[in-house]
């Protein structure tokens, strides 16, 4: 009836699991009692669960982006905590079946449920404000692919208190992970976690796709989209490219586990460098998938706080999508000691430096940018400093990577795990923080606040600089990574002082949310009333803040690159229209979040091999996804009337502001 | 191949303060005792050298124009529509090009003088043959017909030719302070070249996880001299136990910590018969292998 699963799937013998099962558990308990206090339940489904407004779904991508943020920093700091004491006769407080899936945890978590959904939640809410369009092509899939990724991660958080998840690291490397050597579910859930996340992506990807290239706005040809949307644009195009590859390699990993086939396997005839080039052919494009993204708010932020125009716009697009090309072009760089020629590592390694030019041409792009401009140093600013900085440091690592004798020796140490956190923390994430302060106003209405947003910047860039510092170094004493206990007792100091660091990054990540408090508890004096707090260059600081259901009561119509910025100076902007026409918005459904429902008790069913579940919710999704595509009412008309009284009250606000 | 130059000062200067606080001699990778590592500590050090050429001035301007230009500054040039210049464009595209011609350069001819694969000249080599086990290292040497489980003694001064496999799941044989590593993937041959220039006890380990036991994949590789590497054979030959099929099937079974043993001869093409277990395609063929009974033990829990 339950397949595999038992009782004895709980691991009630682990304190640690158990306290963090009993945590999750109490949080979700208490949200849960809050919403039914406050008597909220139809508020949230109506307003939220079932919204396909492209902005409440970017809100929901964020808040589940912040959840796993924190789910992965403690995984972070079990690790620190454990390389801290487990040294010489120390075991440790983590025996090594606990530190591996803590460390797949890490890596999977914060790739694919947190930097994707923060990715996906900005894209969400500023794209089509940016393009002007009223929503993206496809709202409904929208909704599902949220949903979706909400179940991936679920089936993460699930893994945590019933049965175990994957022990063999992020990338899943056979043919640790095939059955012989992995026998127990954590692959399993590890597997279809990240499949269904993978499948949303995909159609995230394929959504912002078409939205960008058919719903902008008059007069905004390719080359007048706003650096943010163009590097959303190329992040569409290596999803739709990658993502199909991840979905193979793991149908054929799970086609090996369930049916014993042997793709992957090292016995009979299955190839186990296959899995390893197959997964990079993904896992680099993925790279680049999280980080691009961040490159297009770097370019925002920088021009808009230079009260300046962007530095080079053509060379920031044709970089961008140079970086697209060949960042398919270098994944054999993941294992130049596999063994292949110095022909062929030799090639791969000179791909893996071409891509430092159109990034290097980026960069100083931006510092151009600043340069004769009138920089105003706010927050987003900070971050952006911050990125500069510590980026050409860690883009400097990564090209010596790239050049393979030197990866010899460097290859799978702690020097790597330093190098690719320096992309991913000071780049990927110190970016998409960066637009979570820009935007901020722009997504609530109201201003973080300054003083606390700097101060969790440096605990972030101190805390960050002292967790990874000695771990270049201590790549370079020769500590390789993912090690529960190590016997060298040299490496002892720098993993403390590591361990330090983690601990910074740890109040900054708390300062981000006392500021997040702080500013909803003072909303009421720092209102943005203009919808324009920062003399914005680019459609969306024209609308309000928030901006109404259909964003543009009037799509406009773009003259140049600064679209809006040209708007002001020449005395167009918040003109308005003689009369406002009807709108048609998309209905709510609840069709995309009854599929994710549906989706994570398809997922755990397969993990535990409980085939009549799995069947039956695979049978009501194909149901749901019928009834639904018969379902011809699903638009609602607002109708000019009803628009002009919201503009109306619109323009007497930013009056009184004024 | 060991030429030095500005860019190997420029490096060590960037590297020496960090190293300095580490002290020197734990900070292996710089600290090579074989012309391998040193040939690849150098180049780590000269493409870091390169590279600083572009970061430098990145990070000078990322910290001097936002200060030069801050908006408090209102004396500083204001220019809010320059947004191009044909020069510096050119110029931003063509340094990171020249640097990254350098460094492929680099990268190209260093990939085929290191070429792990590529044997090193000079006195016959003394023959290796690794393999990965869960979680210990197994090491044959053929020519002297003995086997040893994690510990690798070899003479100095002499080249040593790796043949590297595994029994199990991916693993990477390293000696950090000797130079390259290489995978062991079951059903194959990694071949590896190592020369350690002086007597020394250097330490190895897997550099690829791979699994519950793999933080204690490490081994003593000691080099030592011709005359103690002699010795060390004979004490080895006068070892009783044998590493025959049974005693390969007994160490087959996953352990941790394994205690260094010496087995005084090998059965015969034992490391070849390894590999071929994994390469076969026929499950029919697997139960004529001697090997049969360990490939079906599960190598985790």
């Amino acid at each position: 009836m339950l397949g595999k699963l038992t009782l004895s799937a709980i691991p009630y013998h682990d304190p640690i699991i158990m306290g963090a099962v009993l945590g999750s558990v109490l949080v979700a308990a208490a949200v849960i009692a809050l919403i039914t206090y406050y008597g909220k339940w139809t508020y949230l489904w109506k307003e939220w669960l079932t919204s396909l407004d492209h902005k409440r779904i970017g809100v929901m991508y964020l808040i589940l982006s912040l959840v796993m943020l924190l789910r992965g920093l403690s995984d972070a700091v079990m690790m620190r905590a454990q390389q801290a004491v487990a040294v010489g006769s120390s075991q440790g407080f983590l025996p090594p079946w606990h530190f591996d899936q803590v460390f797949t945890a890490h890596g999977t978590i914060m790739i694919l449920f947190m930097a994707m959904p923060f990715v996906s939640g900005l894209m969400n809410i500023i794209v089509p404000q940016q393009i002007g369009a009223r929503d993206v092509a496809f709202p409904f899939l929208n909704s599902l692919s949220l949903w979706l990724t909400v179940a991936g991660a679920l089936l993460v958080m699930v893994s945590l208190g019933i049965g175990e998840f994957s022990k063999v690291g992020w990338s899943g490397y056979s043919p640790l992970a095939e059955k012989l050597y992995s026998p127990g579910v954590g692959v399993d859930y590890w597997d279809w976690s990240i499949q269904i996340a993978g499948i949303a992506s995909l159609m995230t990807a394929i959504n912002f796709f078409v939205t960008i290239l058919r719903m902008r706005a008059p007069g905004m040809n390719l080359m007048r989209m706003p650096l943010f949307s163009w590097a959303i644009f190329f992040t569409t195009i290596l999803m739709v490219c990658s993502f199909p590859v991840l979905t193979v390699t793991l149908a054929m990993l799970s086609l090996d586990r369930y049916l014993g086939m042997h793709f992957f396997t090292n016995t009979f005839g299955g190839n186990i460098m296959m899995y390893v080039n197959l997964f990079w052919m993904w896992g680099h494009p993925e790279v680049y998938i999280v980080i691009l993204p961040s490159f297009g708010i770097f370019s925002e932020v920088v021009a808009t706080f230079s009260s300046k125009r962007l530095f080079g716009y053509k060379s920031l697009v044709y970089a961008t999508g140079a970086i697209t090309l060949l960042s398919f072009g270098v994944w054999l760089h993941h294992f130049f000691t596999m063994g292949a020629g110095p022909d062929v590592n030799a090639v791969f390694g000179i791909t893996t430096m071409i891509i430092a030019i159109p990034t290097g041409v980026k960069i100083f792009n931006w510092l151009f940018t600043m340069y004769r401009g009138r920089v105003r140093l706010t927050v987003p600013m900070y971050w952006t400093l911050g990125f500069m900085v510590s980026f050409s440091l860690g883009g400097a690592t990564g090209v010596l990577m790239g050049v393979p004798p030197a990866d010899f020796v460097i290859h799978n140490s702690v020097f790597l795990v330093a190098h690719f956190h320096t992309m991913l923390i000071t780049g990927t994430l110190f970016g998409l923080i960066a637009g979570y302060s820009y935007w901020f106003p722009k997504i609530t209405g109201f201003r973080l606040n300054e003083k606390w947003g700097k101060r969790a910047f440096f605990f972030w860039l101190i805390g960050f600089y002292l967790a990874f510092g000695p771990l270049y170094l201590l790549g370079l004493m020769g500590m390789p990574r993912r090690m529960y206990h190590y016997s060298n007792p040299a490496w002892h100091p720098w993993l403390l002082v590591a361990a330090g660091g983690a601990a910074l990054i740890v109040i900054g990540t708390f300062l981000l949310i006392v500021q997040l408090i702080v500013s909803i508890r003072e909303r009421e004096t720092t209102r943005d009333l203009t919808g324009d707090p920062y003399d914005g260059r680019t459609l969306e600081w024209s609308l309000s803040s928030p901006p109404p259901v259909y964003n543009f009561a009037q799509i406009p119509i773009v003259g140049d690159i600064d679209a809006f910025t040209d708007m002001k100076e020449k005395g167009l902007a918040y003109t308005r229209p003689v009369q406002y026409h009807d709108i048609e918005i998309p209905k709510n459904s609840g069709a995309g979040y009854l599929i994710g429902v549906l989706t994570f008790l398809m997922g755990f069913a397969l993990v535990w091999d409980i085939w009549w579940l799995a069947a039956s919710c695979a049978a009501g999704i194909v149901l749901i996804v019928i009834a639904r595509s018969f379902d011809d009412d699903t638009h609602r008309v607002i109708t000019g009337s009803q628009i002009q009284g919201i503009e109306d009250e619109r323009y007497r606000r930013l009056e009184a502001a004024r | 191949m060991r030429r030095k130059g500005y860019f190997v000062l420029a490096g060590l200067a960037s590297v020496c303060v960090a190293a300095l606080l580490g002290g020197c001699a734990q900070v292996v990778l710089l600290d090579p005792k074989g012309p391998i590592g040193i040939a690849e500590r150098n180049l780590i050090l000269e493409a870091l050298g390169l590279m600083m050429i572009v970061v430098i001035p990145v990070i000078v301007m990322a910290l001097w124009f936002p200060r030069k230009y801050s908006a408090s500054n209102t004396k500083a040039d204001y220019a809010p529509k320059w947004s191009g210049s044909r020069r510096l464009e050119i110029l931003i595209w063509l340094v990171p090009l020249a640097i990254t011609t350098v460094l492929g350069y680099l990268a190209w001819s260093r990939s085929h003088q290191l070429d792990p694969y590529r044997p090193i000249q000079g006195a016959a080599p003394v023959r290796v043959q690794v393999v990965a086990m869960n979680w210990k290292w197994l090491f044959i040497y053929p020519d002297q017909n003995i086997a040893v489980v994690n510990r690798l003694v070899f003479p100095s001064g002499v080249p040593l030719s790796f043949k590297i496999t595994s029994d199990t799941v991916v693993n990477s044989f390293f000696i950090p302070q000797l130079g390259s590593q290489m995978y062991a993937m079951a059903g194959m041959v990694g071949r590896l070249h190592l020369l350690a220039d002086k007597p020394g006890l250097y330490y190895g380990q897997s550099q690829q996880f791979s699994g519950n036991g793999y933080a204690y994949m490490r081994f003593h590789a000691r080099a030592v001299s011709a005359e103690q590497f002699r010795e060390w054979l004979q004490k080895v030959k006068r070892s009783p136990n044998k590493l025959d099929s049974a005693m390969f099937a007994q160490l087959e079974k996953p352990s941790v910590q394994n205690p260094v043993a010496y087995f005084s001869s090998v059965r015969q093409n034992l490391f070849d018969t390894i590999v071929e277990s994994f390469a076969t395609m026929s499950p029919a063929a697997k139960t004529v292998s001697p090997l049969e009974t360990a490939k079906r033990t599960p190598g985790v829990h």
